[in-house]
């Protein structure tokens, strides 16, 4: 079964993500009954009965609504959103596009009780993080794409990110763009605190000269990840991550809080908090830095890959049950997985882009973002990502819980 | 509850007659919607409060069930945002009642004969109701932020140290509490101030009372329904209110009350149960509270 690893490094990393995905479930079911049943229940449907896709209305309509992150999507002096406009006025299928996603869990919240009865949550495609992708295709709460309508995605897409045990051919979820978590700083302003011209580790976050003003990103897989890495575990391995070590991140995190270190933990709004000075130094995502120095017509913002690793994740692409226009929603992701329209997207957010050929676009048009190894890793910078461990639903309830009460002050 | 049950002691005291019929008639929507509105999802709070994690370990799966030590869990989890959340309603009560007062005296007595100024001075306090209290809150966020004029100047003048800002204390929500609420506290005490009757002060200085006991005496308990039902207004409200506290607007990682508990257990974490059980105590204790303190201020019938 064990096929050899594909040359390319960054492939070489994400097969190697993927397969350790794979071992731990299949070890999972191993355990017997108990652990078996487990894992059936958590793939079937939670209902009684499957949900089924709702009726597609996209030969009628139109129309097309997308829930997706905040500094998300390329965007001009205007406030437009030249891709997007392109792809409407292209295909005819006028685009809502909602900027609902500012964090994975409250967006979740919002849409889970209709996702969990196949009602429409008011988008027909959404881009949330991996994580929760893989526990709404446990749940049974996606559409089947078809491969048909998007021929680009079958072309484009980087091979690494197929293999994923819950979804092989990547026809439940297509990633939008791979994300970096590392650490974001406001440049003058930290050199003035410290003295030192950029943060090199997670440990730089609690210098007392930034008390604070230090910001913490409320998604746990990032921040606690970050600390863990820091500590010299490897969150990608159950063995390494356990409960004890999580809940002795989660602690220390903690006590930083307490003792006034931590400015606040946040949502993607954490930008916010950089702009308005409130705080000098955050954990962060990697393409948010480029839109807050294009808002702030600034060059102030930096991000950094701390020496001790970054988490990767990617965001992807879903339809779920209720939504009405998935022919729609297939014909956007085909337009994205365009390497001219993936680069030009690529250039403005910054993100990891999952499309193969994007960066031979971006090599004619600006061969400085071509190089940039935010957007395309290099081997080096991949051998520091890691992305965190799956968990099962009671494991994923204790660590939440526990990372809430950080955000509660307890 | 507190209300319908004190209110029974007068109702009690009408006779029936024939028109109860119409009387029915007359109530009947009233009685439709607290049971809709306000039965229903009480009700349904109280089944969830007690339900138990589904067997199948899945993330906000919970069944029926008759699991009391939620209530247990929520409290010794989040005692201390339960003790917060009372001690900066009491706070902000006390400081809206402190600001409002003396406001709410000079429109409805000093001002009484000056219809124009006092039309002016309600405007200034009815007026912030016009722009929606988020957007006000968050305009504070931004006056209080750490780079503002105003951090800079109290770092200036060595009111904070260097390391301490506005933003994200226990004295910004407070502030933000007392601030959006004081409306609310001024408007019932002008309200039963407007009817008082100036010649019983005038009465008491003939009598040869100083003008403090005067106030002590004639003034302040006529006008205490207003200062009742102003503390009502506000303290309830901000034992629930989980705007100020939060993280995204004036609260920081320490000022998170049971609103921000209920947010984060309801939206983050999807513990129904505990953010229901946590809801119905903040319900009961609000309850026990304020009839503890209407009886104790001897107000039953001013309610």
């Amino acid at each position: 079964m064990k096929q050899g690893l594909p040359q390319d490094p960054m492939m070489r990393q994400l097969v190697l993500m993927a397969r350790h995905n794979m071992t731990r479930r299949a070890a999972l079911a191993g355990l017997g009954g108990t652990a078996a049943a487990l894992s059936l229940a958590s793939c079937a449907p939670a209902g009684e009965s499957a949900l089924t896709p709702a009726a597609d209305l996209s030969d009628s309509e139109k129309v097309l609504t997308w829930h997706n992150w905040p500094l998300y999507m390329d965007e001009d002096d205007n406030g437009n959103y030249p891709t997007l406009d392109r792809f409407q006025a292209e295909t005819g299928i006028a685009v809502d596009y909602l900027l609902e996603i500012d964090d994975n869990d409250t967006w979740y919240a919002k849409v889970k009780d209709q996702l969990a009865l196949g009602q429409d949550i008011g988008a027909d495609v959404a881009s949330p993080t991996s994580w929760l992708v893989d526990r709404m295709i446990g749940l049974g709460y996606l559409q089947k794409m078809d491969d048909a309508n998007m021929p680009n995605k079958v072309a484009n897409l980087a091979p690494a990110y197929l293999g994923n045990a819950n979804d092989p051919d990547r026809t439940l979820s297509v990633p939008y763009q791979g994300i970096l978590g590392g650490i974001a700083y406001h440049k003058a302003a930290f050199k003035e605190a410290t003295g030192k011209d950029a943060p090199t580790s997670v440990n730089d976050l609690w210098l007392p000269e930034l008390k604070g003003r230090v910001g913490l990103l409320s998604e746990m897989r990032d921040t606690v990840g970050l600390v863990l890495m820091a500590q010299g575990i490897d969150i990608a391995s159950a063995d390494s991550l356990t409960e004890d070590a999580f809940n002795a991140a989660v602690e220390f995190i903690a006590a930083q809080v307490s003792s006034g270190q931590v400015f606040n933990i946040k949502g993607n709004s954490y930008a916010e908090d950089l702009k308005n000075g409130n705080i000098i130094a955050a954990t962060a995502w990697s393409g948010d830095i480029t839109i807050i120095n294009f808002e702030t017509e600034s060059e102030d913002f930096g991000f950094v890959i701390p020496e001790e690793g970054a988490t990767i994740s990617a965001d992807a692409f879903v339809i779920p049950m209720g939504a009405q226009h998935k022919k729609n929603a297939e014909a956007l992701i085909n337009y994205y997985y365009d390497p001219v329209n993936a680069a030009e997207l690529a250039a403005w957010v910054n993100y990891v882009t999952p499309v193969v050929g994007a960066k031979e676009v971006l090599m004619e048009t600006d061969p400085d973002l071509a190089n940039n190894p935010l957007i395309f890793p290099d081997a080096e910078l991949l051998s520091k990502t890691h992305s965190f461990r799956a968990l099962t639903g009671q494991e994923e309830q204790r660590f939440a819980t526990a990372w809430q009460n950080v955000l509660l002050g307890a | 509850m507190a209300f319908v049950a004190l209110g029974q002691g007068s109702a009690g005291s009408a006779t029936p007659t024939k028109t109860s019929r119409v009387a029915f008639i007359l109530l009947a929507p009233g009685l439709i919607y607290l049971g809709l509105f306000f039965l229903t999802p009480l009700v349904s709070l109280i089944i969830t409060s007690l339900k138990v994690s589904s067997p199948t370990g899945e993330i906000g799966m919970y069944d029926f069930g008759f699991e009391l030590g939620n209530y247990a869990y929520a409290i010794g989890q989040y005692l201390p945002q339960i003790l917060r959340s009372f001690t900066y309603a009491i706070i902000a009560t006390v400081m809206a009642l402190m600001i409002s007062y003396p406001i709410a005296y000079f429109i409805g007595v000093k001002a009484r004969n000056k219809p124009l100024l006092q039309a002016m001075l309600l405007t200034l306090v009815i007026a912030p109701f016009f722009i929606s209290f988020l957007l006000r809150t968050f305009a504070w966020k931004q006056i209080f932020s750490n780079d503002s004029p105003v951090t800079n100047f109290l770092h200036t003048i060595g009111l904070l140290a260097p390391d301490q800002y506005v933003i994200g204390t226990p004295f910004a929500v407070v502030f933000g509490l007392t601030y959006n609420f004081i409306p609310f506290m001024t408007l019932p005490i002008y309200t039963s101030l407007e009817r008082l009757d100036i010649r019983l002060l005038e009465a008491g200085s003939d009598l040869y009372a100083t003008p403090a006991k005067t106030f002590w005496k004639v003034t302040f308990p006529l006008s205490l329904p207003g200062v009742i039902s102003g503390t009502l207004l506000t303290f309830i409200p901000i034992s629930g209110d989980y705007v100020n506290a939060s993280r995204d607007f004036l609260g920081g990682s320490d000022t998170a009350m049971i609103g921000n508990v209920v947010e984060a257990n309801f939206f983050r974490i999807q513990d129904y149960p505990t953010a229901s059980a946590l809801s119905v105590m903040l319900m009961a204790a609000i309850v026990v509270l304020v009839s503890m303190y209407v009886r104790k201020s001897g107000t039953e019938d001013l309610l």
